[in-house]
């Protein structure tokens, strides 16, 4: 127990580092589907209410996990299909305008 | 533990590992709209890895109810990803409401599977996964409720608001720190949860429409934290990981959106929205304002050689992006050069307007940051601003005395002529006068922001 207390502690550390860096780069432009995709990745919360479900450990826990299960996958399928709806929405200029030749 | 099993355990771990690490490449793959498909892709089969492979594990016995609840968790999730672009940040806000019910359910299922063997660093995070998994899951329905206008937008204060708010919070850890030390008091559990569920009702109650990005940021960041700490709980490093990367994903955001507001940082960490509402200007004696027809706009602008449209939370309301997209071509074809000064807190949530405008096929090069385009008003020979106003508020810079004085806002008070498209002379958000519609240089074009627009396009094409 100990042991894998300080490992995930240093999972944790690493990983809002990693987060950090990773972020600080994404382009104002995209904050929208950024927050729905990070929101779809955090659903990954869904394994622990699988698992909760599949060990069928007590009828309690069973409901639970099965509500857990249908919010967490709602996030994971909405979340990837939203995000995927805006980015496909982004291009960039395909002909120059008249106004970059008129440009001072 | 069988060789087999040993094997199988083994298996599984290496399919979380490079689960982690598409997950972090799927991050990384945002930074630009370039790559940003892969993101989603790499994403999506990090997720499906993961979840198969939880599927194999060992322990799972059961897997009726878990195929009904994907199925019904799919049949939910595909109606809120097909969900009209204006309603995206209800649909977020909803969604982190989602992601933390879940942590919140799977951690007090936790509780009660455990009690009363439960180690205290266990305990600790299992305390802090619900609290901050419950205040997020009620705060951001009730800021869904807010967005989606079922629950009055309108701030709700009251006195003795934050000594409320932090006495039920201190009730909630303190509670929490005696499950730590003696894990078998079961009938504290409930009061920890429901008290976290509250003040996260009340969190959100004094929050007005115009403070929801930096809202929707921090409830991303909590349920991105919540996760985490589930991870802690299960001993998952997979879940660690993806709570890590929504959570900092989440402050970073609350930070760009607390500086574009002016706010200090702490202020936002703590979720004290300090209130801008109250001091609504008394002297409003009638000032002159000049006003024009879409005729007469539709005229000033073609004879322009530089317009920068800066659109805001008016804009989607009205649902004008189409029409301004028709503005935008038909200036465009006149060889005007159009460009959209976009505010970092423009709309409801982080990025809301580059969303709509790109939904509305506006090539997104042409969408260009405050930071960015602020030195080029004083060579632009139009401004038109479409639904925004506190953000571009001349008094944040030069009054001293204004709610809003130090917020960074476009200056498009600097080019030479400014059009402002409203529908009336009431106040902004922050009920606060804007000086910038009394300036001899500015344009009142009164009228619903769809029509008027339309107007302009109408002219500009009879004219061609």
């Amino acid at each position: 127990m100990g042991s894998n207390l300080i490992d995930a502690l240093f999972v944790f550390m690493l990983a809002a580092f990693i987060g950090f860096e990773v972020i600080r780069h994404v382009s104002p432009l995209l904050h929208t589907p950024l927050m729905s995709l990070t929101n779809a990745l955090d659903a990954i919360a869904v394994v622990g209410a699988i698992v909760l479900v599949g060990e069928k450990k007590s009828t309690f826990a069973t409901v639970l996990g099965v509500i857990a299960i249908i919010a967490a996958t709602s996030n994971v399928v909405g979340g990837f299909l939203i995000t995927d709806r805006m980015l496909k929405m982004f291009k960039t200029t395909s002909r120059p305008t008249k106004a970059q030749v008129t440009k001072p | 533990m069988t060789p087999e099993f040993a094997g199988s355990q083994y298996v599984i771990e290496v399919i979380y590992l490079i689960a982690s690490a598409l997950f972090i490449l799927s991050l990384k793959w945002m930074s630009s709209p370039a790559t940003a498909r892969h993101g989603i892709l790499a994403g999506e089969i990090g997720m499906v890895l993961a979840i198969g492979g939880t599927l194999l594990r060992h322990g799972i016995i059961d897997w009726k109810w878990i195929i009904i609840a994907l199925v019904l968790g799919t049949g939910i999730g595909i109606p809120l990803g097909m969900v009209q672009m204006t309603a995206v940040p209800q649909r977020t806000a909803l969604s982190h409401a989602f992601g933390a019910l879940c942590v919140t359910l799977v951690g007090t299922a936790e509780f009660y599977l455990r009690t009363p063997n439960v180690p205290k660093f266990m305990m600790s995070v299992l305390s802090m996964e619900v609290i901050l998994g419950g205040l997020t899951f009620t705060g951001s329905l009730m800021a869904a409720g807010k967005l989606q206008e079922v629950l009055p937008q309108r701030p709700i204060t009251y006195k003795g608001q934050n000594l409320v708010n932090l006495l039920l919070f201190s009730v909630a850890v303190a509670s929490a720190v005696y499950l730590v030390l003696h894990p078998e008091a079961k009938q504290l559990f409930p009061l920890v949860v429901g008290i976290s569920l509250i003040i996260g009702v009340l969190l959100v109650i004094p929050i007005g429409g115009a403070d929801m990005p930096t809202v929707i940021s921090l409830l991303n960041s909590y349920a991105g934290l919540s996760a985490a700490a589930m991870g802690f709980v299960l001993n998952s490093k997979l879940l660690i990981i993806a709570g890590a990367l929504d959570g900092s994903s989440g402050f970073i955001l609350s930070v760009i959106m607390s500086k574009a507001m002016n706010r200090s940082f702490t202020n936002v960490l703590f979720g004290a929205f300090g209130q801008v509402q109250a001091s609504a200007a008394g002297g409003q004696e009638a000032k002159p304002v000049r006003s024009a027809t879409p005729e007469e706009a539709a005229a000033i602008l073609s004879a322009a050689n530089k317009v920068v449209i800066v659109p805001g939370y008016g804009m989607a309301v009205a649902q004008a992006q189409h029409k301004v997209r028709e503005l935008y071509d038909a200036l465009t074809k006149k060889g005007v050069e159009v460009r959209f000064a976009i505010h970092p807190v423009a709309g409801r949530m982080p990025g809301h307007m580059n969303v709509l405008l790109a939904e509305a096929d506006i090539p997104y090069d042409r969408l260009i940051e405050m930071d960015e385009i602020n030195g080029d008003f004083p060579q632009t020979d139009v401004a038109l601003i479409i639904g925004a106003n506190d953000v571009t508020n001349p008094a944040a810079r030069t009054d001293q005395s204004s709610p809003i004085f130090g917020m960074p806002i476009l200056d498009v008070d600097k080019a030479h002529t400014v059009m402002v498209i409203k529908r009336g002379m009431s106040p902004g958000f922050a009920g606060i006068d804007n000086p910038l519609y009394y300036l001899d240089r500015t344009l009142m074009l009164f009228g619903d922001a769809k029509q008027f627009v339309g107007g302009i396009v109408r002219e500009l094409g009879g004219g061609h």
